[in-house]
């Protein structure tokens, strides 16, 4: 049994943020999306943007992401999300706007319409969570499984065979219109501040007009890796992170 | 080790029991309950009085469940 601790004397230094609805996730035990929820939440909060934020939601493990967000919320087709947030933010451009999509969503089925929206340098800030697998629909192999990695319908391993894993924050550095790239992690406590730091700038370069702000999160997935959230974490550094590297990649 | 300057309250019914705040927390101070909550999950808890109020925990846990408080600073006289 816990112990029993008085509060007498005691502030709160930290508390769940209020742009997070009361609604319980779906999703898994040490899931990096909520991690990442729980993140753009606090810099909702900390900004003070709740009621001019507009957030789309994709289709893949978080597509219920507005049922978690406080927040005005566009669900997005399969990867459309930038594109949907292209006409959200030329129409509202007072508004803050994020997407928050998957390797499947953003790297698979909406290379295209990432990649053009990044060109035209749309005003937005792109969340891009990277687990290397689709989640929701059992584990299959993404564009960002890694070589040799064994999911649902790469049972013996992904082969070059299969195409190499995409770098989304190199392929999107080349393009011009955009701003601000940075590729963080949320495995360790640092690593989750970064990140923090990270996502506030891209929500910040919103209120300056400059840019695609693309921010790519080295996520966990301890169910279809079928690992412990823990031993998933530590594979992030093992594995992910030697071909996915942290860092700033553009910053204007 | 100085007692009772920090505390973690758990939100018992929303905790999933990934222990990721567990491996965090750098006093020990959290431990996996041998209790179950609603949802079948070992649920987080306070084990020892050693919380300095640091905050790893909440910022490893992925499900906002933790409220960190700590004790107020004495005002310099």
């Amino acid at each position: 049994m816990g112990i029993e601790v008085s509060l007498e004397g005691k502030e709160i230094v930290y508390k769940r943020p209020k742009a997070l609805t009361d609604a319980v996730t779906h999703y898994c035990p040490g899931c990096g999306h909520g991690t990442a929820h729980r993140l753009i939440a606090e810099i909702v909060d900390e900004l003070g943007i709740q009621g001019t934020t507009v957030g789309v939601a994709p289709v893949g493990c978080s597509v219920f992401a507005y049922n978690y967000f406080d927040l005005d919320m566009q669900q997005a087709a399969h990867g459309r999300a930038c594109a949907v947030a292209t006409a959200l933010k030329r129409l509202m451009p007072d508004k803050y706007v994020f997407t928050y999509q998957g390797d499947g969503d953003l790297a698979g089925i909406g290379g295209n319409e990432t990649l053009h929206a990044c060109n035209r340098g749309e005003n937005i800030t792109i969340v891009f969570i990277n687990n290397a697998i689709y989640g929701m629909t059992g584990g299959q192999m993404a564009p960002t499984t890694l070589i040799g990695q064994k999911t649902t319908t790469s049972p013996y391993g992904r082969t070059t065979n299969e195409g190499n894993p995409i770098r989304m924050c190199e392929l999107i550095t080349t393009l011009p219109g955009v701003r601000y790239v940075e590729r963080v992690a949320v495995n360790t406590a640092p690593r989750v501040r970064k990140a923090k730091a990270a996502l506030l700038k891209a929500f910040k370069n919103q209120q300056e007009n400059k840019g695609t702000s693309f921010i790519e999160i080295v996520s966990n997935c301890p169910s279809n890796w079928k690992m412990t959230p823990l031993a998933s974490n530590k594979w992030i550094d093992d594995a992910m992170i030697p071909y996915f590297p942290l860092g700033v990649f553009k910053d204007q | 080790m100085a007692k009772g300057l920090g505390a973690v309250v758990v939100d018992i019914p929303r905790c999933k029991g990934c222990s990721l705040c567990v491996a965090a927390c750098p006093t020990k101070t959290l431990a996996l309950s041998r209790n179950i909550n609603q949802k079948g999950f070992n649920y987080a808890e306070m084990a020892e009085d050693t919380c300095t109020g640091c905050g790893i925990c909440s910022t490893m846990c992925p499900d906002a469940v933790l409220t960190v408080y700590r004790a107020k600073k004495p005002k310099a006289e």
